[in-house]
């Protein structure tokens, strides 16, 4: 057993990675956060609407179980069921945690906290700190790790990237390769554990929601190294999204929350001021088709509703691709105080003050409710074993994964609010994991011979020297483009096999052009381009997963929207039925009692769940995802047919 | 406006921290919606100067591009602001662009504002709590300092206020605005404010609030809105108070 301080390398400065350097300080560990930029920069910023917790504020009845139902219902019932309850039941404890470290969240009267509501719930169990939520989560657990740093517990590697994991002979990460992004010079750093905190992978479309920096490449790194990449093909199309020539900014689901209704001119083509568009010629769609949710069903149904709108039925506001997102029968002052940061952002953008006149909005890659592989230990009774060093880890030992870079907690789609709350909640429920795999290992890195790293250090540092003579026709970043071009064009909201077919081919022919790169920046100083081009290698290879799963997996479930397997639910079904069916079928019972087209429709349903209700495993072998399935816990609710009308 | 054809940025470069710098200029063809970002990613997919010489693309810091993250900073036509809400249409013809004056380059438009984070430890700005574990409700705050804190809160610490002031050098110790602001974040905070006296022993001394020259441009430059002179002053009056404490207490 290690007797000295563990070490642990977390490898990202958002939410995830932030809430895991705290607790593993608190732990007594040593930490090394590496970061491309200053710990602030991160894309949790980003995050704006709030964070989900079932406190029951304002007593509708509220409950950690409904808020699991909830997540588990909203994810179309792909999530592993032990660790979305703990998740859901840690959650009120986090929120006072972050109300505790000084978190400016919005207050009610008495000087408590304030929630709202959020898509595919009934309940107001979303608290927030106006419209940057995430933004002040993100400051106020940096300043708890600026803390520790403080006290001499933390090294910041700002500025630094991570190119892969150090593996030693018997398969365990022992460290990790980093390249420092001024020095441009490649080494190691020795650890008990590297947790990947790194984030989403919205660049692989290039033009999303996402930062920058959420290339996915350190994930797909370790797919790379032999790491499993889970449910790869489930990506979040959010609804609602300003346009623009290098990112769709998001405009947060809270604007919905806080009231904001969805709708198009009645008459295709109206060219009206929509002011002047009187109520009963403006058509509120969702409203119309789900009365019980309204405007915040949850994010894939809502993106499905935009695009049958302006594609199908062609009636996006002025012939595009658009519909509004209206707010202003709400008053200004209310909008600035619980929405101003998200309001003043489309005003900067667009000219136009949401406040005075309904935003233009459509639908945007925003979330990979795909990524690592990461495991989990359920006790006897169920629940989750918090000390069990399974926990988060990846299929290699030693490497951990924690927030978006994980894969297991929002199933086929996420409902808005959660992903706050799955990062902070597998930064600080992971610390323990990470501290007993380091109690438990019978070798430390210090006895690992140092021809490992070695070795690891020489392998990047020639594949860069590689890469900055690559002296081809392609230029990296157009080629990017394209790439983002292949994946819009094939997978997003609305799926078809020979779509997706092209799209493999396309994907394979970017791959081809790949190798006809040119390293367009000779500077030895801060060099961002060998960098890049390495990113730009592994969002190829993530782009192979995320199509190649969506081209196997022949149904419809959640964001993977494929109208050929849609089941076709009769309108006048009630999932409740459906559990009706189960018990009546169990126990032997006649079953032909149900309405015209339902018990077709369960069988359907239930045939289909025996199938396709598996996580996508992803493992990289000759040169290809090898695509595998795994059976989901289903242990708590049973998987029944998703309704919100 | 629509009218432009094209859109010529002229560059501040610069290859390493103690290279002498340059200027080159680009010629990128006009679109609907573009900002300085959209433009400087056309240059990375055809870096070639209006002259038609292949060169380097620009290096310059960004990432969230909807001005939360306070990475992209630079100096755009003489301000400094972000690059990512510069938009095109709104600008005067050519556009320049420059790195940040006030801390060290380290390639074109990238500079090292490690300063401010360093700062950030200096004035202890944080909560101080006894640990993560749950230990019930924070204290109760009522919204309406709820809403003074969060909108100090938005500091992105992305330096314009630095860049901007006359006080802040690259050779002196000059805390500045963005740091004076958030001792004023964590003095109005219940538990945060138990570290009152260490935040304003911390900006009493050399760099302090007492070398600030008033010039007020700070809160001009802002890209976020936040009051730094109303920090700045209260921070004063702060200390005024701790100084006539530290007389009768020593």
């Amino acid at each position: 057993m290690v007797q000295r301080r563990k070490k642990v390398i977390i490898i990202g400065g958002g939410l995830a990675g932030l809430s895991a350097a705290m607790k593993l300080c608190e732990r007594n560990a040593d930490v090394v956060i590496v970061s491309f930029q200053n710990l602030k920069r991160s894309h949790s910023v980003c995050a704006q609407g709030g964070i989900n917790a079932a406190v029951d504020a304002k007593n509708e009845g509220d409950t950690p179980e409904k808020h699991f139902y909830d997540t588990i219902k909203g994810g179309d019932f792909l999530a592993h069921q032990p660790l979305v309850r703990d998740m859901c039941h840690q959650a009120p404890a986090i929120i006072h945690l972050l109300d505790r470290i000084g978190v400016a969240f919005n207050r009610n009267e008495e000087g408590r906290l304030a929630f709202r509501r959020f898509g595919g719930t009934l309940y107001s169990r979303t608290a927030f700190a106006g419209a940057t939520t995430g933004q002040q989560l993100v400051y106020s657990l940096d300043e708890q790790v600026r803390r520790y740093e403080h006290d001499g517990m933390v090294e910041r590697l700002e500025w630094h990237e991570y190119l892969s994991a150090v593996i030693d002979d018997q398969g365990v990460c022992r460290g990790a390769v980093l390249q420092d992004l001024r020095t441009n010079k490649i080494f190691t750093v020795k650890g008990d554990v590297v947790i990947l905190a790194t984030g989403g992978p919205g660049q692989v479309y290039v033009r999303s929601t996402n930062s920058v920096v959420n290339t996915g490449a350190a994930a797909t790194t370790a797919y790379l190294q032999g790491a499993k990449y889970g449910n790869g093909e489930f990506i979040q199309i959010h609804p609602t999204a300003i346009p623009g020539q290098d990112k769709l900014r998001l405009m947060s689901e809270s604007a919905r929350g806080e009231g904001g209704r969805v709708w198009v001119p009645r008459k295709a083509g109206d060219t009206r001021n929509p002011l002047k568009i009187p109520e009963a010629e403006r058509y509120y769609f969702l409203e119309e088709n789900y009365p019980l949710y309204g405007n915040l069903v949850p994010r894939d149904v809502a993106s499905r509703e935009i695009y049958e709108i302006v594609y199908n039925k062609s009636m996006g506001v002025g012939g595009e691709p658009m519909v509004y997102l209206d707010l202003t029968h709400k008053s200004e002052e209310y909008l600035q105080d619980r929405l101003g940061g998200i309001l003043d952002i489309y005003r900067k953008f667009t000219g136009d003050d949401p406040k005075k006149i309904p935003m233009r909005i459509f639908p945007a890659v925003h979330y990979s409710m795909g990524g690592l592989w990461t495991d989990y230990e359920r006790d006897s009774a169920g629940f989750i074993d918090h000390g069990s060093p399974r926990n988060q880890s990846t299929s290699i030992p030693g490497l951990y994964a924690a927030g978006e870079a994980d894969y297991q907690y929002h199933g086929a789609n996420r409902l808005g609010a959660n992903s706050l709350l799955s990062c902070i909640y597998t930064g600080l429920m992971m610390s323990r994991a990470v501290i007993n795999f380091s109690d438990n290992l019978n070798k430390s890195y210090e006895d690992v011979p140092s021809t490992v790293f070695e070795q690891a250090e020489s392998q990047w540092v020639s594949r860069f020297k590689e890469i900055k003579q690559m002296d081809g026709s392609e230029n990296p970043y157009q080629l990017h483009k394209d790439l983002g071009d292949v994946m819009m064009a094939g997978a997003l909201i609305v799926r078809d096999n020979s779509t997706l077919e092209k799209t493999v081919a396309s994907v394979k022919d970017i791959e081809t052009r790949f190798k006809d790169v040119k390293c367009v920046d000779t500077n030895n100083w801060a060099n961002p381009v060998p960098s890049f081009i390495n990113q730009l290698h592994c969002m190829i290879e993530l782009s192979k997963i995320i199509t190649k799963g969506a081209l196997l997996r022949d149904e419809f479930r959640g964001a993977h929207y494929k109208p050929e397997f849609d089941l076709q639910q009769p309108k006048n079904f009630d999932p409740y039925e459906y559990i009706d069916y189960l018990e009546r079928k169990k126990n032997g019972e006649e079953v032909s009692i149900y309405p015209e087209g339902h018990l077709e429709y369960m069988e359907r349903f239930e045939a289909n769940n025996k199938k396709w209700l598996k996580s996508t495993i992803a493992e990289y072998k000759d040169n290809e995802p090898a695509i595998s399935y795994e059976d989901i816990d289903t242990s708590i609710l049973t998987p029944r047919p998703r309704k919100y009308d | 406006m629509n009218a432009r054809k094209s859109v010529r940025l002229t560059v501040k470069r610069q290859s390493a921290p103690a290279a002498e710098p340059y200027w080159e200029s680009f010629d990128i063809p006009w679109k609907p919606r573009a900002n300085i970002i959209s433009c400087l990613q056309d240059i990375q997919c055809r870096p070639v100067t209006a002259e038609g010489k292949d060169v380097n693309p620009i290096a310059w810091d960004c990432n969230c591009l909807e001005e939360v993250c306070g990475s992209c900073t630079m100096v755009i036509n003489g301000k400094v602001r972000q690059a990512c809400t510069a938009l095109i249409d709104q600008l005067e013809l050519p556009i320049y662009l420059e790195p940040m004056t006030k801390f060290p380059t380290q390639r074109d438009l990238q500079v090292d504002r490690s300063r401010i984070f360093e700062n950030l430890k200096k004035v202890k700005a944080w909560v101080p709590i006894d640990g993560s574990h749950d230990q019930g409700e924070g204290p109760v705050i009522s919204d309406q300092t709820r809403a003074q804190r969060y909108v100090l809160s938005e500091c992105m610490s992305c330096g314009c206020c630095l860049e901007a002031c006359p006080q802040f050098s690259l050779d002196n110790k000059f805390m500045g605005a963005a740091t004076f602001s958030q001792v004023r974040l964590f003095n109005l905070h219940p538990t945060g404010a138990m570290h009152t006296e260490e935040r304003l022993e911390a900006v009493m001394g050399e760099g302090g609030i007492t070398d600030c020259g008033n010039a007020q441009v700070c809160v001009e430059v802002c890209p976020k809105n936040i009051p730094l002179t109303e920090s700045i002053a209260d921070i004063g009056r702060q200390t005024t108070l701790q100084t006539i404490k530290n007389i009768f207490q020593k």
